[in-house]
């Protein structure tokens, strides 16, 4: 789990340039963490590839916050 | 030689306007990916012509319309040349009829590979695009397009399609330095226009400010350039290439 949750942090601080402080659990990609509809497509690309897995559509929108990426991926694992 | 190092993927690209296209790409230096359908022959000898010029290309058969076809194609795009970096919309057909006689599935089949299958190569391309955090894509319509033409419904409303798809996509994909243009041929001579009848042609030149046909070459040199780093604050845009036809 906190190593799921240490890579996921190290994307999102590249992807969207937010401090490692902002992202908690609880934050939100679009609301917390000044995400654009395509910066989330593009953070779970990243994901894809990262963790080597395959996120579908239907999945992927139902991921919002950071806790629901960790989360996601740690139920694929 | 203004792409020396990228890579390109050009659909229909064994005959016609697309042929040009994908030489000239890679006599400005890109690696191509050469799109057929079904002239595996001719594919090939684009392939050679593009060795002959000392840059790397192979065929790829991939129907337009089918998405895991064109996820096939994208993937070996990039596996056999590390990246990809121009994507030019080209393949297309035509079935012609008036609209009181047009069927339905020769209307399904022309938007199905003349306006799906330019979403799916740009939604297939998109991905490896983004990372890349640059991109070129060139969509080839038609000034039908914009003008209408009688027993073309079909056609016309692909063309007229991949214009609104050029302006919606540059816009999504604009701030990750993606750019996507439109280029609408005129009258060009390939296989396509030699089937027209004379007076058809004759009647179109009469329209024609320049009066003669435009050659692939034509359109070839603007995707070169919409392609290179000297277009890079153009998007969204349609280039008409008529000789005047329409203005």
């Amino acid at each position: 789990m906190a190593e799921v949750l240490e890579r996921v942090t190290k994307i999102i601080v590249d992807r969207l340039g937010v401090d490692e402080s902002q992202v908690k659990l609880e934050a939100s990609f679009k609301d917390d963490l000044g995400a654009d509809s395509l910066d989330v497509v593009e953070l779970v690309m990243e994901l894809e590839d990262e963790f080597d897995m395959e996120i579908s559509d239907d999945d992927a929108e139902k991921i919002s916050t950071v806790g629901d990426a960790v989360t996601y991926i740690n139920s694929k694992n | 030689m203004t792409l020396e190092g990228k890579v390109a993927l050009v659909t229909g690209a064994s005959r016609g306007i697309g042929r040009e296209i994908a030489l000239e790409l890679a006599r400005q230096g890109a690696n191509v990916a050469v799109n057929y359908a079904g002239s595996e022959g001719k594919a090939n000898e684009v392939v050679d012509e593009i060795k002959a010029l000392g840059k790397e290309a192979f065929a790829i058969k991939c129907d337009v319309s089918n998405s895991d076809e064109v996820a096939a194609m994208v993937k070996d795009t990039v596996d056999r040349f590390g990246k990809l970096d121009i994507l030019v919309n080209n393949a297309g057909i035509t079935k012609d009829n008036l609209l009181m006689r047009m069927k339905e599935d020769e209307w399904d089949d022309v938007i199905n590979i003349n306006l799906k299958g330019v979403f799916l190569c740009t939604k297939g391309v998109t991905r490896q695009m983004m990372k890349q955090r640059v991109g070129r894509i060139i969509n080839i319509t038609s000034v039908v397009g914009v003008s209408g033409n009688p027993g073309q419904a079909n056609y016309v409303s692909a063309k007229a399609g991949v214009i609104g798809l050029t302006k919606t996509t540059a816009k999504e994909l604009a701030s990750r330095n993606i750019t996507v243009n439109a280029i609408a041929p005129g009258f060009i001579t390939t296989d396509m226009t030699d089937k027209l009848a004379d007076e058809v042609k004759a009647e179109m030149l009469k329209q024609i400010p320049l009066a003669r046909l435009g050659e692939p070459k034509d359109i070839a040199k603007m995707t070169a350039f919409l392609a290179s780093d000297d277009a890079s604050y153009i998007t969204g845009q349609t280039i008409h290439i008529n000789g005047g036809m329409v203005m």
